[in-house]
Order: C-alpha cells, then sequence, then structure tokens
C-alpha cells in the first residue's frame, strides 16, 4: 500500500506492491466465491432443482439483476453509493482498532438530519448540497461521538454501546418522523426542497445521482488521510499498537474519539446523501435499512482499504439490488444477506487458515533455514 | 397479557419478571462462554436462531417442548460455528459473533419462506403451557403465579445452579482457570480447547433457550426482529454482573423493568412519547455500563485464541 | 547412576528457525544438570519438549529406560516430570491452594474438596520446609513465594524430576542462595532436577554437570568441579567473551535530572512507587538495580508520562514536567528506551521506516502541517539502520521480521538519535545475545561519554555492576540506598534488593559521596 517514492526504483516496486494487494485479495475474492457456492445449495433447497439448474438460475438472475440492462446497472449503483459510505467508516474504524457496529444508527440519523435540514426553504442549490452534507457529518459524528468519548474515559466496549445507540437512533428518528415533522396523514416526513435533491445525471428517471461522485471523493481522501498525513499515522499506530502508540506520545483516547467521530461522520454523510439523492424524505422506520451493517462486509472484503471498497461496495450494491429481483424466479431474497454471512464466517477464520497453511507448508519442507 | 383487574404493581412485577427471563438465560450463556475466555456477541443470533426453531419444533410435532428442545439444539449447533471459528482458526471473535448474527437473521428468514412459504413471521403454534388458572386458586400470591410462565423459574433455577457449579465443583474451577490463565491449565494437564467448547456450546444452548422464551413461552409464534438487540442486552448485563450469574440476573431484571415500563407507560397515562419508553432498555444500558465499568473485571484471557504449543 | 531422562536426536522446527537440531540430554538420578546457552540457544525449546508442551520434529525420549512419547503435559506430569516455568503459570485471582490443585483436584462427588486441597497444601509445603498460606490469593504474595507454589504444583503431582527454566531471574542473591539450598534438599529427596540458565556463576555454585546448548545444538556436557568460568562463557557463546565494558574515567557535570519524593500507584491502583528521590548528572549513567517488580515499571512510566504520579516532582534541566504528556516530556529531552520492546517499543506490524519516526513523526522534517514526507522518513530510517549495525533486508519490511537483538537495535537507534539530554535504558539488554549485549552497552557507554545523562534500570546485577557509575537500589517502591560503584559489591547490593541497609555496616558512607 505504501507506494514509494523512490523513482528509480518505482516501476519494479510498483510491480511488487500491485503483487501484494492482489495477494492480498485473494483470500476476500475466495471468501466471496465460496459464499456464492455455498447460496447455490440454499437455492438447490428452496426450489427442488439440481446443482446446475441452481447455479444457472441464481447467477443469470443476479448478473440480469445488477448489471445485465442499462437500467439494472443504474440501480446498482444507486444500491452501492451507501455502501462506500458505511465500507469507508467502518474501514477507518478497524484501522484504528475498532469496531463501529453504530455506523447503522449514524446512517440513520444522517438521513433524518438531511430530510429536515433539507426542508428549510431558499437556500441556493450548492450551498443547501453544502449544508447537507456539513450537518449530516456532524449528525453522524455527534452520534459516533458518544461511545467513542464513552470507550475513551471509562473504557466500556464501544461495540454494546453503539448497537444500543442503533436503537435509540431508530427511535429517534421514528419519534421526528411521527411527531414534529410528520407529513399529515403519512408516516414520513415532508419532501425537502428541490435545492436540497442532488442532482440526478444520467436521466430523471434514473435514480444514479451525484452521490456516487462525492462517495468516490471521499474513498480517496481518506486513503490519503490514513496513508499520508500525521493523523493518519497515529489513528493507525494506535490500531496496531495502542502501547506503543501511547510511548511515542500519541493520545490513544484522542485517536480513538476521533476516529469514531470520522467513522460516524462519514455514515452520517452517507444517510444524508441517501435522503437527499434517492429518498427526498425520512419514512418511519420498522427495523435496521441494513447500509451500516452491510458495510462491515464492505470493508471486510475490502481489507480495510479506502480504494478497495469502491469495489466491493460494487460487489456487495449489485447483490443487494440483484438480489430484490431473485423472488421473481422464486428464490428468497434473503439469500444476499446469507451470501454476506457466509464471507464474514470465512474472513474471521481467515487467521485460522493461515496457521493451518503455514502448518502443512512448514511439515512440507522440514530443512527449513535458521534465522539472522 | 394483563387483565384489567389486576393490581398495576403485579402487572409491572410479573412483566418485568417475563421480560427478564430470555435476558436472564441468555446472559447465563455469555456468563459461560466468557468465564472460559471466549466472547460471544453471536448471542443475538443464537437467540434468533432458538426463537425461529422453538416455534419450528412445535409446529411440526404439535409438542412445544419438543420446540424448545429443537431451540437448544439449533442454538449449540450455531455456537458450535463459534467455537470452531474461535478456538481452532483463532478468528476475531467480534468478527466472528458478528458473522453469527448476521447468517442467523439471514437464515431464519429464509427458513420462514421455506417451510411456511410467508415472509417475515410465522402462523401461530402451540405455546409452552402454564397451568394459569390453577395458580390462580393458590393463596395470596395467586394472581402473582398466574402472569409467570415455567421459563421464568427455570432462569432462576439455573441462574443458582451455574452460580452452584462455576464456584463449587471442578468443573467451574476448570472453567475458570482456563479464562484467566489459559497456559497454566494446559501445563497442569487441563484440555483448554474442550472447556472451551463445552462452555461456548453450553452458551447456545442457554441462548438457544432464551429465544425459545421469547417465541413459544410469551408468544406463539416468531416474527422477524423479534429479538430486537436483546442478545446484546445480555451481553451488558453480563458485563454489568461482573460476569457472575447472580449479578447478571441483577442486571437483567433492571433492564427488564425499563422493558416493562415501555410497555405499560401509556397504560399509566405516563406523559412522553412512545419512542422514549422504547428506548429506555438501551439508554439504560448504557448508562449501567459507564456507571459500573472499571469497577467489574473480565476474565484475564477473555477474547484471545489460545494456541498450544506456541513459542 | 541411573538414567532417568534421555533425549536423543532432538530436532525442532519452527517456521523459519531450527530451535533444535540433533540434540542429545540425559539426566541422571539425583543430580542437578544444568541446561546452560544464550537467549534463543533452544534451551526452553528442549524441556518444552521433554514436557509435552512442544511435540519433537525428529528425535526419541527415554523416561527411566522406558520410550515414551509426550503428547502433552498430562503425559509428562503422570511420567514424574514437573516443570516451573520461567513466566509463573499461576492464575493470579485463585488461592496458592486451588493453583496447587488445579488439574488433580480432590473430589467430593461432582465439587472439589477443598479442606483437603487446604490440608494437602499444607502438608506438602511444611514436608519441604515451605513457609506457605494455602489461602493467600497468588496476586498478594511475593515473586519468591510465587515460585514456592510453583515447586509445590509439581511436588504435588509426585513429581521426581523437576525441570525449572531461568528461576533465578526474579531473585536476590540472598534468595538464590536459598533456592539452592532447596534444590539441594530435594536431590537428596532423590528428586533429580535440570535447571536452564544463562547465567554462569549460578552453574558454577548449584550444578553438578552442564550441557551446553548454541544455536540448538550441543556443545559439550561438562563435569562443573572439571570446569571454569571462562570455558563455559567460551562453549557458550562460540568465541572469547570480554566481559568488561571500556569506560572512560567518570566526568560527571551538572545535574541534569532530579525526581523528588516521587509516588505512583500500579494498575490495581497500589502504592509502587512509594516516594522516590535521585539525580542524574551530566556523563554518568545512573543505575537503578533491584529485583523485579519492585516498582521499576512504574517508576520509568510515571517519569514519561505514561502513568500518572499522586505526588512528587519530575524535572528536567530545571524545568518541571511532572504529570505532563509523553510527548511534551519528550520534547523536554527526554529519550526512552522501554522494557518491553515488542509492547512499547516497536509497532510490530508497520515497517521499520515507520517505526524510526515513533514520537517524532510530527515534526519537521518528517512531516509538513498534517502531511508526512515518506522520501525523509525513509531516508533517516536507513541512515539509523547503517549506523546501529541493523540487519535487515531493508527500510521496508516490517519490525516483527527482525531478530530480538536487531529490533532492539532499532529501538536503540530511534532514542540515541533523538539526542536526548537523559537517556532512559530500561531493561535494554533482556533477551539478547551476547552479541547485541556488547554492542547495546557500547552505545549506552559512549552516550556517557559523549556527557548525556544516561538513567539505566536494569535487574541483571552484572550489567549494573560493569555500566553504572553510581547505583540506587529500589525496594518496595523506595530507593533503599544509593552507593558508588567503586563502593558497590554484589553481597552489598543483595541485601539492599532484599530490604535490608547497610548503614551499620557502611560507616557514614550513606551515598552523599557522589562526586568522583
Amino acid at each position: 500500500m505504501k507506494q514509494s517514492e523512490d523513482r528509480k526504483k518505482s516501476s519494479s516496486k510498483f510491480k511488487d506492491s500491485l503483487l501484494n494487494t492482489l495477494k492480498g485479495m485473494l483470500f476476500p475474492i475466495s471468501a466471496v466465491i465460496f459464499a456464492l457456492f455455498v447460496s447455490v445449495f440454499f437455492v438447490m433447497w428452496a426450489k427442488n432443482l439440481g446443482f446446475g439448474e441452481s447455479a444457472s438460475l441464481l447467477f443469470r438472475s443476479l448478473w440480469k439483476g445488477s448489471f445485465g440492462t442499462k437500467f439494472n446497472f443504474m440501480e446498482t449503483l444507486v444500491f452501492t453509493t451507501p455502501l462506500i459510505f458505511t465500507g469507508l467508516a467502518h474501514s477507518l474504524a478497524f484501522k484504528t482498532g475498532l469496531f463501529n457496529i453504530g455506523v447503522e444508527g449514524q446512517f440513520i440519523i444522517g438521513m433524518i438530519t438531511a430530510a429536515i435540514v433539507g426542508q428549510i426553504p431558499g437556500i441556493p442549490h450548492i450551498l443547501h448540497i453544502l449544508l447537507i452534507i456539513a450537518t449530516g457529518m456532524l449528525a453522524g459524528g455527534a452520534w459516533a461521538w458518544v461511545p467513542g468519548i464513552l470507550k475513551a474515559k471509562l473504557g466500556t466496549n464501544e461495540v454494546v454501546n453503539s448497537i444500543m445507540m442503533n436503537f435509540i437512533g431508530m427511535y429517534l428518528s421514528n419519534y421526528l418522523v411521527m411527531g414534529p415533522f410528520r407529513k399529515p396523514g403519512t408516516a414520513s416526513t415532508q419532501l425537502i426542497q428541490d435545492s436540497a435533491k442532488l442532482t440526478r445525471f444520467v436521466s430523471p428517471n434514473d435514480r444514479v445521482n451525484t452521490a456516487l461522485f462525492i462517495a468516490i471523493g471521499f474513498a480517496i481522501l481518506v486513503y490519503i488521510l490514513l496513508w499520508k498525513t500525521t493523523t493518519g499515522y497515529e489513528l493507525r499506530a494506535v490500531g496496531t499498537n495502542p502501547d506503543a502508540s501511547e510511548y511515542g506520545g500519541i493520545s490513544i483516547n484522542k485517536n480513538i474519539i476521533l476516529a469514531m467521530v470520522l467513522s460516524g461522520a462519514l455514515a452520517g454523510l452517507g444517510g444524508a446523501t441517501h435522503t437527499s439523492g434517492i429518498q427526498y424524505q425520512a419514512n418511519q422506520l420498522f427495523g435496521f435499512p441494513n447500509f451500516g451493517f452491510d458495510g462491515i462486509t464492505v470493508a471486510l472484503v475490502a481489507k480495510s482499504n479506502p480504494i478497495g471498497v469502491i469495489f466491493s461496495a460494487l460487489l456487495f450494491g449489485a447483490l443487494n439490488y440483484s438480489s430484490a429481483g431473485l423472488q421473481v424466479v422464486g428464490i428468497p431474497s434473503q439469500i444476499a444477506s446469507l451470501i454476506q454471512g457466509i464471507v464474514i464466517l470465512f474472513i474471521a477464520a481467515e487467521y485460522g487458515f493461515k496457521i493451518i497453511g503455514a502448518k502443512i507448508s512448514a511439515k512440507r519442507k522440514k530443512e527449513a533455514v535458521v534465522n539472522e | 397479557m394483563s387483565s384489567g383487574s389486576i393490581p398495576g404493581a403485579i402487572v409491572l412485577l410479573t412483566a418485568t419478571l417475563r421480560l427478564a427471563t430470555p435476558l436472564m438465560l441468555t446472559s447465563l450463556g455469555g456468563v459461560f462462554s466468557e468465564k472460559s475466555g471466549v466472547v460471544n456477541i453471536g448471542l443475538e443470533g443464537i437467540m434468533t436462531t432458538g426463537a425461529f426453531f422453538a416455534v419450528y419444533g412445535s409446529y411440526i410435532s404439535g409438542n412445544p417442548w419438543i420446540g424448545v428442545l429443537f431451540a437448544m439444539l439449533s442454538g449449540a449447533i450455531v455456537a458450535g460455528i463459534h467455537a470452531v471459528l474461535s478456538i481452532h482458526l483463532k478468528a476475531d471473535q467480534v468478527i466472528s459473533g458478528t458473522a453469527i448474527n448476521v447468517f442467523a437473521a439471514a437464515l431464519t428468514n429464509f427458513l420462514i419462506f421455506k417451510f411456511y412459504g410467508v415472509f417475515s413471521q410465522t402462523p401461530g403454534v402451540t405455546p409452552v403451557p402454564y397451568p394459569r388458572d390453577a395458580m390462580l386458586k393458590i393463596p395470596v400470591i395467586g394472581t402473582f403465579l398466574s402472569e409467570l410462565n415455567w421459563f421464568v423459574f427455570l432462569a432462576f433455577g439455573l441462574v443458582i445452579l451455574s452460580t452452584y457449579i462455576l464456584n463449587k465443583t471442578v468443573f467451574g474451577l476448570r472453567i475458570r482457570a482456563v479464562g484467566e490463565h489459559p497456559r497454566a491449565a494446559d501445563t497442569l494437564g487441563v484440555d483448554v480447547y474442550k472447556i472451551r467448547y463445552i462452555c461456548v456450546i453450553l452458551s447456545g444452548v442457554l441462548g438457544g433457550l432464551g429465544g425459545a422464551t421469547l417465541s413459544i413461552g410469551m408468544m406463539n409464534m416468531y416474527l422477524n426482529n423479534m429479538v430486537s438487540g436483546r442478545g446484546f442486552i445480555a451481553l451488558a448485563a453480563m458485563i454489568f454482573g461482573n460476569w457472575k450469574p447472580l449479578g447478571s440476573m441483577g442486571a437483567c431484571l433492571i433492564f427488564a423493568f425499563a422493558d416493562a415500563l415501555s410497555l405499560y407507560a401509556k397504560k399509566f397515562g405516563l406523559p412522553l412519547p412512545q419512542e422514549f419508553y422504547a428506548s429506555l432498555p438501551y439508554l439504560l444500558t448504557m448508562i449501567a455500563l459507564a456507571g459500573f465499568v472499571g469497577k467489574t473485571t473480565a476474565p484475564r484471557e477473555d477474547g484471545i485464541p489460545y494456541t498450544k504449543g506456541e513459542r | 547412576m541411573e538414567k532417568v531422562v534421555e533425549m536423543k536426536g532432538i530436532s525442532k522446527i519452527f517456521p523459519g528457525v531450527v530451535a533444535n537440531d540433533n540434540v542429545d540430554f540425559e539426566l541422571l538420578k539425583g543430580e542437578i544438570h544444568v541446561l546452560l546457552g544464550e537467549n534463543g540457544a533452544g534451551k526452553t525449546t528442549l524441556m518444552n519438549v521433554l514436557y509435552g508442551l512442544y511435540q519433537q520434529d525428529a528425535g526419541e525420549i527415554y523416561i527411566k529406560g522406558k520410550k515414551v512419547e509426550m503428547k502433552s503435559p498430562k503425559e509428562a506430569i503422570d511420567l514424574g516430570i514437573g516443570m516451573v516455568h520461567q513466566h509463573f503459570m499461576l492464575v493470579h485471582n485463585f488461592t496458592v491452594a486451588e493453583n496447587i490443585i488445579l488439574g488433580k483436584e480432590p473430589r467430593s462427588g461432582m465439587n472439589v474438596d477443598m479442606k483437603k486441597a487446604v490440608k494437602d497444601t499444607k502438608d506438602l509445603a511444611d514436608k519441604y520446609g515451605f513457609n506457605i498460606n494455602p489461602n493467600d490469593i497468588i496476586e498478594d504474595i511475593t515473586v519468591g513465594q510465587q515460585q514456592k507454589v510453583e515447586i509445590l504444583k509439581s511436588l504435588y503431582r509426585g513429581a521426581d524430576i523437576l525441570i525449572l527454566d531461568e528461576p533465578t531471574a526474579v531473585l536476590t542473591p540472598q534468595e538464590i542462595d536459598e533456592l539452592g539450598v532447596i534444590l539441594r534438599n530435594l536431590v537428596s529427596q532423590g528428586k533429580s532436577i535440570i535447571l536452564i540458565t544463562h547465567k554462569l556463576k549460578e552453574v558454577m555454585s548449584i550444578s553438578d554437570r552442564v550441557t551446553i546448548l548454541r544455536r540448538g545444538k550441543v556443545v559439550d556436557t561438562l563435569n562443573t568441579k572439571d570446569t571454569n568460568i571462562d570455558e563455559l562463557a567460551e562453549k557458550m557463546v562460540g568465541r572469547k567473551v570480554n566481559l568488561v565494558v571500556d569506560k572512560k574515567p567518570l566526568n560527571a557535570g551538572k545535574t541534569i535530572f532530579k525526581v523528588e519524593d516521587l509516588q505512583a500507584l500500579d494498575y490495581r491502583k497500589l502504592p509502587a512507587v512509594k516516594g522516590v528521590s535521585f539525580e542524574v548528572h551530566a556523563g554518568e549513567i545512573f543505575a537503578i538495580a533491584g529485583v523485579d517488580g519492585n516498582g521499576q515499571s512504574e517508576l520509568i512510566e510515571t517519569i514519561v508520562g505514561l502513568r500518572k504520579p499522586t505526588g512528587g516532582k519530575v524535572i528536567i534541566n530545571d524545568e518541571d514536567i511532572t504529570g505532563k504528556s509523553p510527548r511534551q516530556i519528550s520534547e523536554a529531552g527526554i529519550a526512552h528506551i522501554p522494557e518491553d520492546r515488542h509492547k512499547r517499543g516497536l509497532i510490530l506490524k508497520e515497517s521499520l521506516a515507520e517505526n524510526a519516526v515513533l514520537g517524532n513523526h510530527y515534526r519537521a522534517p518528517f512531516a509538513k502541517g498534517i502531511m508526512m514526507d515518506y522520501v525523509k522518513i525513509k531516508e533517516y530510517a536507513r541512515k539509523l539502520i547503517n549506523d546501529f549495525d541493523v540487519r535487515t533486508p531493508s527500510e521496508n519490511v516490517s519490525a516483527a521480521s527482525l531478530s530480538g537483538g536487531n529490533q532492539q537495535k532499532m529501538v536503540a537507534a530511534r532514542e540515541i538519535n533523538k539526542d536526548p539530554d537523559l537517556l532512559i535504558a530500561a531493561q535494554p539488554t533482556r533477551g539478547l545475545d551476547v552479541g547485541a549485549i556488547e554492542y547495546i552497552h557500547k552505545r549506552l557507554v559512549a552516550e556517557r561519554d559523549k556527557g548525556k545523562a544516561v538513567l539505566l534500570v536494569s535487574l541483571e546485577l552484572d550489567e549494573v555492576m560493569s555500566l553504572a557509575d553510581r547505583i540506587g537500589v529500589i525496594y518496595d517502591g523506595k530507593i533503599v540506598d544509593i552507593i558508588d560503584r567503586k563502593d558497590a559489591t554484589e553481597q552489598k547490593l543483595g541485601i539492599l534488593m532484599a530490604g535490608g541497609t547497610l548503614k551499620k555496616t557502611q560507616g557514614g558512607a550513606e551515598g552523599e559521596a557522589i562526586r568522583g
């Protein structure tokens, strides 16, 4: 990842680093392939078909439903966009050694914030969008700040706390939707102003919008932040060895809070652009929209690499969108979540597989070399 | 679930006990798993699995007790996956638990469709019977007893039994040793992996039982998202209760009281929006954790995979 | 004599390392047999194989003439082998009795028969003359007592072959003598003992025979009475060893650093540093000697800002830095080689380049504003690698891929290059081989000779004696005495390390004779 600035050797080093990146990606990719393979068995079971038939039905439907037509491809991008944001949010937290499972709640808070801010009349388009971005990030960041500061100051587990914050966030959003901002007779808020809507740049019928570019832009920003700045150095240091970081004059607490807030801000931004690009209003929630939880898989498959997140989000965006269409051919859409669950299980075990691999190769070549 | 003639205090008390039951059972599962050194945030998913399979077992057999058995078995199997990942494959236990949660939610959804051809909830089945009328005849506490279910008694019984097992028996001594200093136990010939497997699978059995309480103990069906964070609250209760069965029980009772309050808030004519009461258990969990952290200690090697023969 | 243990042709390979290479080893009944070798020579690995913690890749083990397979410690225990590990295997919040019976519990039904457990422990302790209370919690007793619990654990299991891994590392010289008596006593009761150590003096004073390991291979097996320290040293290291460090005569300058009545708590919130005062002058090495766990770690952490003081003052160059952050303290002119290079000193998974600037990463020339300059950082890392002879393929490899000695050189290089006024070196040679030890010693002395103040913390008396100009002995969180190197003897330091005083024996020379 750390590309060399040494120009003389840069081409060979670039090759090395590309090779390493590809090697690193081997495991997540095989996890995805394995999960798809397992999912075929679920289709066989659901449809009482043979393996070949099930596989071809599943994969054809998934392909057609995601990239097969221009409209589907555009919708896939619509599903991809929020996953880039939540994938980035998780990646940044993972890099700091934190598990911000509260991305879900921060996303919800971002959505409701944009739905409210978007209703302010009389603001020029660009300013309104900037305002939505800023407030979405602020709100998401604030929501993540709570478990962050609780972890930093009191040492309470950020996982449990941010899960609790997810539920509280959902109920808060529901209260605002059904209470002060309710559009009478509906379970939603009023529509946002036109000035607050992100541009649908393909056609008015294709929901894909400039949020996609904002997402890719932020992926690049997060990459630069993590690998080119002192802030990133400190975040990563705290993530890999907090004791050494503390010794090196890096404040663990400050960086834990910072990472949570930045992670929450990315999640909140994802929610805000989802409102101002797609939904145009906030609705009463009866369960989690799951963009935040899906971001866990996105980040894990991307190995927390911000650029990798873009592609990983595309993969799961395609899967999520096309799975809805599976219902038509009688395959439960839950296949998409099942695939995700298997992918995470597989990736969680990566370390174990590596040990087993190392053991096998060590047994093969007993004549190992003495070090030094 | 409550009739108008029963005094408010008893309504609230019995609701608290009923709502505490799934938390207590699951929380006990957490205690066993973590005392042996394996963090299990997959308890949420284990409860979900248990809740569904309890209904399914009752559905296919017509006997709710078979359902309970199904719940324990399915919980054990899902926990078994977590055990293999955490113990032999040395997975990040939080990630593994998350995978279990995602997987369990998807699987139950899938199975509802496969078995019943519908989405998001199962049809009604025979719930676990409870002799309500017989209880009502008992003098003085009859009304109180009539509002409970068998799971409530089971949960309290298991809390006492678990305390005994952990503190008095050889098995308990070994569990605690394995969670605090697995290498010490290993060097004395105690099989660390075996004890951790037993404890994680036991946590699955208890979590599954907790799930069954929700589906066929308190209702007669499985609804999507019916666990809604209770697995996590049970975990918080375990931390709050200092990784001890009795402490966790106390914590569960407090959270359940908040839950009961939210159910009956309207009835008691309390002001404030309904969403506030709904978020009360979660809010309380956070406050409790913040207030008590540092005063409780996790087993030293909790969450750290143990490698035999490591350099 | 009967051979109670015979290991033939043992090989054990770890990924990338041959830890044992065709090793033969035998233990006779009733002897104390030392396994001597440098850190990393493969002593502990060999014994872990014997104890069933590792399985050998080649070779055979015979116990009392019978060939055996050691699949786990269970087999070893059943065959009468007990092992006291260097890092004690005690459950910190269990009682002494619970620790001793674990795995072989007296039962009544399903329950542990705690009454019998306590009685058995008491009887056993009495039989071997150990003064131990079975109901004490492990974390409340001293390290010396914990070691006795470890020995009792083995005896409780009926061990007649005892393996002790570096048992003296945590003991005062007097406690070491006491251990020698205990071991002799055990041998007279028919036990056979294997002692792992890298300390030559102990070999001479305690053992009957000695087997020397170097880089995983057996160099020789000798009768102790037929050999001497110089021969052992040469066989252990593989070349002539110069145990003396060359130092210029002391030329101490003004007081650079001062600690006044410093107090701090340990992780259990109990007092660990109980009013420590001392000064370090320019151009001298001030050593803090003492047995592990007497507050050294907490003292250093408090000085460098990793732990909040509960009282007292820390002053460098007349600037009060008490309770400031690690960054502020580093900027005030203190650099610190930490006692645990894996925990604190390095971010093992990151590259050497990123590690080279840890603590300076935010400053010019390594950062401009918030942007890091990796060209400058790599340049600097290469300079450190060159200057300190760090053996590594490049600055881009992870710190984890280096050997312990090279990792420590990297840490030392980084800290010394910060050009501090005070250099703190906490156990700077822990776990290193002789070559690396010599190198680190040379660099520390060079800093002193350049006129820097050096604060050394060491558990090794030899190290203290060869490097220090003045020695402060710490016991139970207090500096019990400060003496000049020229007045110090191992025996005197030993008395102080155990909490005794020298005032009666030493007349008026309490420690004000500072200047040379």
